[in-house]
């Protein structure tokens, strides 16, 4: 116990650390001070050929043909690998509803597995197609945040900046070395980086053993910075190879949250005032901090059904390795589904209820836990709209933010955002259900299996990735409509928050007065949490009360499924 | 349609350098450097590979300490359309993905209990691992082990449990992960002292 709070308060302590200098370091790289790779930048934005500023509208356009351009890319790459070099396990082109899949999942930075990697990838598709995605999907999102601040902090602009070098600076000045110095210390400390595929080992008691390899560590690297979390592996970062000691595990918890939580501290620096990007990363904290504390008492306490024949002092490990031990599990668990990362190093679907919940809601609440890069900050900021909203509505006063009036434009396109996780999870789930799909597959029977379609749908809405993997999502009717789903969650935040911020930075800051509600303090940072927790209490409450509570319940009353 | 070309030029740019130059670079600086760790940190034996130093193996007999549960499958040679059970396959890594409720786990963990002794026995040696290729397990999972591996090989029970506590791993840097020990390296020792 005393060990498990020294690991997760080192954990705190080490993120929090690398956190603030990167913050400032990702502030400067995309106000443009930082020029070490400059003629390799303007090699690429001389091709490019696009330089000007773009207004919102033009932003968005360009961000929405990139990744067009990159999903055409890697759909191909993944149908056709059967005809490319790289494919020393001679495996098949992928069937079309997959390689959908997985080209929506990696160009959206979800990086849901509905492919079983070892056994269906070949190592061009994890090379060129996976493994570029994950960079240029976490810069996409990263470009967004820069644009959003921009705009946020304008004094009567049109422009937000221009995509294509806001995603080339963050490519190569953050996420590239950060990837390289990330890769070679996996390698250093076990993870396999080689062309073959695999090895064939005689074992102790004379039996064939093939350990599949590949290029794991470069691919492992940008897998946990970019907040993606798609696995070389089937079992992503459980895998041995993936993930080999608890010293890996740790840079890889590190390296998942980092990039969120220094957006917190580069918006400060955006906006010129830092006090707003420390409320947001307090508000934000306290959301994990809660999370963590549930999530780790409910896999500490174990399942009461099985105490009978495993020992509780040794938790709930089912699913776990002994290498991470629960408390690693439950950090990890509670890093990857907040950060919108999705890898995993635990099966979540064999986490307990309550914990299993406390992973689901981190993902239902729209991915604001720091979230995923760039884009859990622009999340969260539209949530800041709606509390200033609502403090307004209670003291009947015009509500600001930044000393810009918030008015019934950004109100309405930030309302509009609340019903993407509703639609994604609820009516996508509910069509799964109606039609039959859900039941077929489902694996646990009882309020498990709910659980199982509940987390899968918030999952892809949450564009997190992770899954209760005992659901057979790898069909034609889940491949399209967790697709759908992937597009929901991550096109319908990027929007409107574009929208907003074209729309607040043609406005001029007011002075503040007396009467004006500071955003950086206490009070604000409570009514965020709280707007945070009623709207995502309101959303998934019943849902929620169907399918883990109630299996929680049954575990306390001894009965299975 | 100039963004349309910045699109495409970028995306191929982009492609060859974070999809081809970076993992090719990586590759090439850990086959020279650190070959043993790029190629799956092998343990061999004379000539022969007899495995990985992070990868579990199946261990069936009495005479050696056994891993923890592993539900991996493999395609079933005699019928290409279905799998059979296959522990440790680590070519197909996979967990059981049951729920908390399921009644096969909570069988399957039973049967497990019993088949090591009377009562609550160590968690990890009645759940199935997140991989099904878990190279450790905890001290009191190899201490129940003891007994039957002493009678099988003849030796007292202090000789084996003192080669159990050399192979005890601390924790990472002293602080992260549990205290653990790998099967493979333990059964490796065993065998060299008591042959």
């Amino acid at each position: 116990m005393q060990s498990d709070l020294l690991q997760a308060g080192l954990y705190a302590l080490a993120l929090f650390t690398a956190a603030v200098p990167l913050g400032w370091y990702m502030a400067k790289v995309f106000t443009g001070s930082i020029t070490f790779l400059a003629p390799v930048e303007r090699l690429l934005m001389g091709a490019a050929g696009e330089h000007r500023e773009q207004g919102w509208k033009a932003y968005a356009a360009s961000l929405l043909l990139f990744n067009a351009v990159g999903f055409a890319l890697l759909f191909s790459i993944l149908m056709l690998q059967h005809r490319m070099p790289l494919n020393p396990q001679g495996f098949d082109g992928l069937t079309w509803h997959l390689a959908l899949n997985t080209a929506i999942s990696f160009i959206t930075n979800t990086n849901w597995q509905s492919y079983g990697g070892e056994t269906t990838l070949s190592h061009l598709s994890q090379m060129m197609g996976l493994t570029t995605q994950n960079f240029l999907s976490a810069a996409s999102g990263m470009a967004v945040a820069v644009a959003v601040a921009r705009g946020f902090a304008a004094r009567q602009a049109r422009y937000l900046g221009n995509f294509w070098s806001d995603m080339t600076r963050g490519t190569l000045y953050i996420l590239l070395p950060g990837a390289i110095m990330l890769a070679l210390l996996f390698l250093a400390l076990g993870m396999p980086q080689t062309l073959s595929a695999s090895v064939e080992a005689t074992t102790l008691e004379g039996a064939k053993q093939t350990l599949s390899l590949g290029p794991v560590a470069s691919q492992v690297a940008i897998k946990q910075l970019g907040t993606n979390g798609g696995g070389f592996f089937n079992v992503n970062s459980a895998h041995p190879f993936e993930n080999p000691n608890a010293i890996t595990n740790f840079l890889s918890m590190l390296a998942i949250l980092v990039i969120p939580v220094a957006f917190t501290f580069t918006y400060g620096r955006l906006i010129g005032d830092k006090r707003q990007g420390r409320a947001l990363f307090a508000a934000m904290g306290i959301l994990l901090v809660a999370a963590f504390t549930a999530l780790y008492a409910a896999e500490r306490f174990g399942n009461p059904l099985h105490a009978a024949f495993s020992d509780p002092a040794g938790g709930n490990m089912e699913g776990k390795e002994v290498r991470f031990g629960v408390v690693n599990s439950v950090l990890w668990a509670v890093a990857t589904t907040a950060a919108s990362n999705g890898s995993v190093n635990a099966m979540h679907d064999s986490l307990t209820p309550l914990g299993g919940m406390v992973a689901m809601v981190n993902m239902q609440l729209g991915e604001i836990i720091y979230g995923g890069a760039g884009v859990g900050l622009t999340g969260m900021l539209l949530f800041v709209i709606l509390t200033v909203f609502l403090a307004g509505l209670m003291v009947g006063r015009t509500p600001e933010y930044l000393g810009k009036k918030i008015e019934s434009r950004e109100v309405k396109l930030a309302a509009l955002t609340l019903l993407v996780t509703p639609i994604g999870v609820l009516v996508l789930g509910a069509i799964a259900i109606a039609t039959g799909h859900a039941q077929t597959s489902v694996q646990d029977a009882g309020p498990h299996g709910l659980s199982e379609l509940i987390y899968v749908y918030s999952s892809a809405t949450g564009n997190n990735g992770s899954a209760f993997a005992g659901f057979t999502a790898n069909t034609p009717f889940h491949n399209t409509m967790l697709g759908l789903a992937m597009l929901l969650g991550r096109f319908g935040y990027i929007i409107p928050i574009l929208a907003i911020a074209g729309s607040l930075a043609t406005k001029t800051p007011a002075a503040a007065t007396a009467g004006t509600f500071p955003t950086h303090g206490p009070v604000f940072i409570t009514l965020l949490v709280l707007t945070i927790l009623i709207v995502g209490a309101l959303t998934f409450l019943p849902v929620l009360a169907l399918g883990p509570i109630a299996e929680h319940v049954s575990l306390l009353l001894g009965r299975t499924f | 349609m100039t963004q349309l070309r910045a699109a495409i030029v970028l995306s191929i740019l982009f492609t060859l350098l974070t999809g081809l130059v970076y993992p090719l670079a990586i590759t090439g600086l850990g086959q020279v450097l650190l070959p043993h760790q790029a190629n799956g940190s092998l343990i061999k034996r004379g000539e022969t590979i007899i495995g990985s130093a992070l990868v579990g193996q199946h261990f069936a007999s009495d005479r050696y300490f056994q891993g923890r549960p592993s539900v991996t499958s493999a395609v079933d040679p005699a019928d290409a359309t279905k799998t059979i059970d296959a522990p440790y396959n680590a070519a197909n890594s996979t967990g059981s993905n049951l729920g908390p409720s399921s009644k096969a786990l909570a069988e399957t963990m039973e049967a497990r209990a019993k088949a090591l002794g009377v009562g609550p026995q160590p968690a990890d040696m009645v759940t199935a691992s997140a991989s099904g290729l878990d190279p450790h397990i905890t001290p009191s999972g190899a201490g129940v082990q003891i007994a039957r591996i002493a009678k099988a090989r003849g030796k007292p029970e202090a000789e084996i449990r003192a080669l159990v506590e050399r192979h005890t791993e601390g924790r990472d840097l002293g602080v992260l992960g549990q205290l653990r020990i790998n099967v493979l390296v333990l059964n490796l020792a065993l065998d060299a002292a008591t042959p």
